[in-house]
């Protein structure tokens, strides 16, 4: 740590530090920040921006990135702050990070911030006509000023951005998106194969794609917005509202990141519980996955043979959590009730089932000549290039990235159970597909892992002891989770309030899907329509995780 | 075997004695082609449902149960809905080609279906050439999907009716070779002949190796021909939503419907002929009583059953495949299918002019 402070010190010699949270903290003035980012990413090894979190500090205004070292693991996290309300300007760090590019987006929709030298200056959910900012504190939620809109968005091809000359003179440079005379088509937001409602853009030569621009927000429901106005437990259910598909996971992550804040000690039964219905949560995903990405293709059938299997695993969630879908089961200290009697023995049998279907499911898909053809080598994603975009969960494992965070940073109890992180090196359709039917492996073999604990298991005890009224020291935590598609984080500030009924200062949810929807024009570009949906169907995003 | 034929001139003579010859043959003309129409029909029902349940029994779900028993109903509540549902008129498109186009594709598709013969003397007419007629009346559906994708003036449907042109005419080639190697061992291009060659033994068991790659190859491209899938390109619901007939609505994109699944039995058709004896039984040699009772099934049963014996592979295919990709669909037909079908050609040649065929 002390060798990181003086390294960057020697870089930026008015940075300051704090490691009094769990990361270090280094303040960095905006003047130096450019530098200081890219000697951090090419000197110090900080070359994965874990999240970069928008935050209004009221006096204040300006980015967290937190930044991970891909060899060792490590996380630190910089703070750049602007005092300027009315025109706040950040310089931009995406030429460094390229997943920065989306997530300055982000931040330049919601809190007004404009990044210099970013290369595409647009509203990331927002329409662009939409008045104010709307996580600054200081924004007018009044329903007259953002009325429900009954024309279409105009002007969505231009952009901007701000270039900074060599003498430090700020330009304003208007682009447009595509140009007169492309081929543009619209994939979405109604197409059968987003996924959801997102949208592409995609410019064509003939059936070559050559740059797709993607229009995200049409599901954005401001959670994080709306978690500010609630207390700590409510916040819960929309973690599940997100990924619908790693709601346990996304909620596990959250009631983590406050039992830390709150230095909970949940009850071994209790995390045993989670992380099962987190393991059957995964192999649930990547069973819909898989037929997604058959389906996709044109195999249809292939689709039902995953859900078919996956009807088993809601009967279990049925049975313990009383819903198939948003099960609000994880809670703050622990889960709301302990399982169904039968839940071990339906687990069991269920590892059973779905690993006699595996052998199925590649005999009809994985080896076929036609699936083999239209995935091998299709959307390569080269190593750098995943760690550049910030990629993780399958997608990153399959072009050879470690970036499992039940290894990288165990939490709950991953670290007593044995499983392998499945890596492969190719990269493209195939690897990132065979990564997720490995996975369903690992799945089963931990859960099978976990029954046997659960027999051994003595306590009964599924909840810790929580204060009613949940309230928070003032400071900072940042929570991840190894979520269905990739590293779920947390990051949750709170002011210290000392008024019963305290809410979150600022609640951000770093999803995975967001940082692979940044790499469908890098693996697009080149490729055919039908790879289009190939690729993104391998990727496997969710929308509602992207939109939040 | 029955010659249906009696049948027919039965009521020629029958006609021709109470009323002179032209009125005669304008009410037999009108007489067979409601014959076909109503045939037409019922067979797109009967193969819609058909095409559901295997799917529903592939993808094992139970297919439609609620309307009638057995969801036997369920197509006549489609058929219902596809009449009353109303035809959506489209700004900025080309009106006359827009109409015209579904036409086109259904009207090819009644005509050659007209052409098959269902049983011994059971066709419309008996073509010295109707292989050929066949082949050549098939391929204007093409240009209903290349007008319907045109004129709609979409984005999507544009790609999609590309794709079409570029799918149907190449596999037209390998369609069109492999019949013309059956017409090689048959020598005659009229289907009676075709089918009456095959009396003692159907040609994929009787033109040795040529005639089972013919029939592959048939196969292979005649599913591409009918654009399903693997070879769904045109439509390519999960990259084209619906490709060329995505502003198509109501019985327009019924029309388009029904064509699809009469090319469907139409091709099945056509292999059952060409390859698989038309409504010749089954017969063994030597297993007489066993070839005697297969005499006793009427020959038009034959036909059908092994159209839909047909149907039941290339439904099979459509929804076991992923679908290819346009790149591999064309390197598909112009590296493999087409030299190899040529090869064979030559090949079936040499072994018909040998005579080493059985």
């Amino acid at each position: 740590m002390a060798n990181i402070q003086e390294q960057i010190s020697k870089i930026c010699r008015s940075a300051q530090f704090d490691e009094s949270g769990e990361f270090l903290l280094v303040t960095v003035p905006d003047e130096n920040w450019h530098a200081t980012a890219r000697a951090l990413k090419e000197d110090l090894g900080f070359d994965y921006l874990t999240a970069l979190v928008g935050v209004d500090w009221k006096d204040s205004m300006g980015c967290v990135y937190y930044l991970t070292n891909s060899q060792t693991q490590e996380i630190i996290h910089v703070k750049v702050t602007t005092a300027n309300r009315e025109k706040p300007l950040l310089h931009s760090v995406s030429d460094v990070w390229a997943v920065a590019n989306y997530q300055e987006r982000e931040v330049y929709d919601f809190f007004g911030i404009t990044f210099i030298n970013h290369p595409d200056m647009r509203r990331f959910f927002l329409r662009n006509d939409w008045v104010g900012y709307p996580l600054r504190k200081d924004y007018d939620a009044d329903p007259n000023l953002n009325p429900v809109p009954h024309d279409d968005e105009q002007n969505e091809d231009e952009t901007f951005s701000l270039v900074e000359s060599e003498n430090g003179e700020l330009k304003r440079v208007d682009k447009k998106v595509f140009a007169d005379d492309e081929y543009v088509i619209n994939v979405g937001p109604q197409h059968p194969s987003t996924h959801g409602v997102m949208r592409y853009r995609a410019s064509l030569e003939g059936e070559v794609v050559k740059k797709v621009d993607v229009v995200s927000g049409y599901i954005h429901r401001g959670i994080e917005k709306l978690c500010e106005g609630l207390m700590y437990p409510q916040t819960l259910l929309y973690t599940e509202r997100m990924d619908y598909m790693s709601a346990f996971m996304n909620r596990h992550a959250l009631c983590l990141c406050i039992e830390k804040a709150l230095g909970i000690e949940v009850p071994h039964r209790a995390e045993l519980i989670r992380m099962m219905m987190d393991e059957l949560m995964r192999i649930s995903s990547h069973l819909l996955s898989y037929g997604c990405l058959t389906m996709d293709q044109g195999a249809t059938t292939a689709f039902f043979y995953g859900f078919r299997e996956r009807e088993l695993i809601y009967d279990i969630f049925d049975r313990t959590c009383g819903a198939r879908m948003s099960m609000s089961y994880d809670t703050i200290g622990g889960v709301v009730a302990d399982v169904h009697p039968d839940f071990v023995k339906d687990v069991r049998n269920l590892c059973d089932v779905v690993e006699d279907k595996l052998k199925e499911y590649h005999k009809l898909f994985t080896g076929n000549v036609i699936a083999v053809n239209r995935m091998k080598g299709v959307g390569l994603l080269s190593k750098e290039d995943a760690i550049n975009y910030a990629v993780t969960g399958p997608t990153g494992r399959a072009s050879g990235v470690h970036c499992d965070v039940r290894k990288t940073h165990p939490y709950s109890l991953y670290d007593e159970v044995e499983f392998d992180e499945i890596i492969l090196n190719g990269g493209d359709s195939m690897d990132r597909y065979m990564v997720r039917m490995k996975e369903i492996e690992q799945s089963i073999k931990i859960l099978r892992q976990c029954c046997d604990m659960m027999d051994k298991e003595e306590g009964n005890e599924y909840c810790a002891t929580v204060p009613k009224m949940i309230k928070l020291p003032a400071g900072h935590w940042y929570q991840q989770v190894e979520a269905s598609r990739g590293a779920f984080g947390v990051y949750l500030e709170s002011d210290g309030d000392p008024k019963p009924f305290q809410k979150p200062y600022r609640m951000h949810f770093q999803s995975p899907c967001f940082n692979l929807v940044g790499i469908v024009d890098l693996t697009c570009k080149d490729n055919l329509i039908a790879d289009l949906i190939t690729i993104t169907a391998s990727i496997d995003y969710v929308i509602p995780d992207i939109d939040r | 075997m029955f010659d249906f034929s009696v049948v027919t001139k039965w009521i020629d003579n029958l006609f021709n004695r109470v009323m002179p010859e032209w009125l005669s043959v304008t009410i037999e003309c009108v007489l067979v082609a409601a014959a076909l129409l109503v045939a037409y029909l019922v067979l797109a029902m009967v193969y819609i449902m058909y095409e559901r349940w295997v799917c529903a029994w592939i993808q094992c779900r139970r297919g439609p149960l609620r309307v009638g028993p057995w969801g036997s109903l369920q197509i006549f509540a489609d058929v219902l809905k596809m009449l009353i549902k109303e035809i959506v008129r489209l700004w900025n498109t080309d009106k006359f080609l827009f109409w015209l186009a579904p036409f086109f594709v259904v009207v090819a598709s009644v005509i050659t279906f007209a052409c098959l013969p269902w049983g011994k003397g059971m066709q419309v007419i008996d073509f010295n050439i109707g292989v050929f007629f066949i082949t050549a009346i098939s391929s204007l559906g093409v240009l209903g999907i290349l007008l319907a994708g045109w004129s709609s003036n979409s984005k999507y449907t544009l790609i999609g009716a590309m794709r079409s042109g570029a799918q149907m005419v190449s596999y037209e080639l390998s369609v069109g070779i492999s019949i013309l190697t059956i017409v090689c061992l048959a020598g005659t291009m009229s289907i009676t002949g075709i089918v009456e060659a095959q009396e003692n033994g159907w040609f994929i068991f009787t033109g040795h190796i040529p005639a089972i790659i013919a029939f592959v190859i048939y196969m292979i491209a005649a599913n591409a021909e009918t654009n399903r899938g693997p070879f769904d390109l045109p439509e390519a619901e999960h990259e084209l939503t619906a490709g060329y007939h995505s502003e198509y609505s109501g019985l327009h994109f019924g029309y388009f419907y029904l064509a699809e699944y009469l090319n469907l039995f139409i091709v099945s058709g056509i292999a059952s002929l060409l390859f698989l004896g038309g409504w010749m039984p089954l017969h063994i040699s030597g297993w007489d009583s066993f070839n005697a009772v297969m005499d006793f099934i009427p020959p038009t049963l034959w036909f059908l059953g092994k159209a839909l014996f047909m149907s039941f592979v290339f439904i099979w295919a459509r929804w076991s495949f992923p679908r290819v990709r346009i790149d591999q669909l064309l390197a598909l037909e112009w590296r493999y299918l087409m030299p190899i079908g040529l090869f064979n050609l030559v090949l079936m040649a040499v072994i018909v002019s040998f005579g080493w065929h059985f």
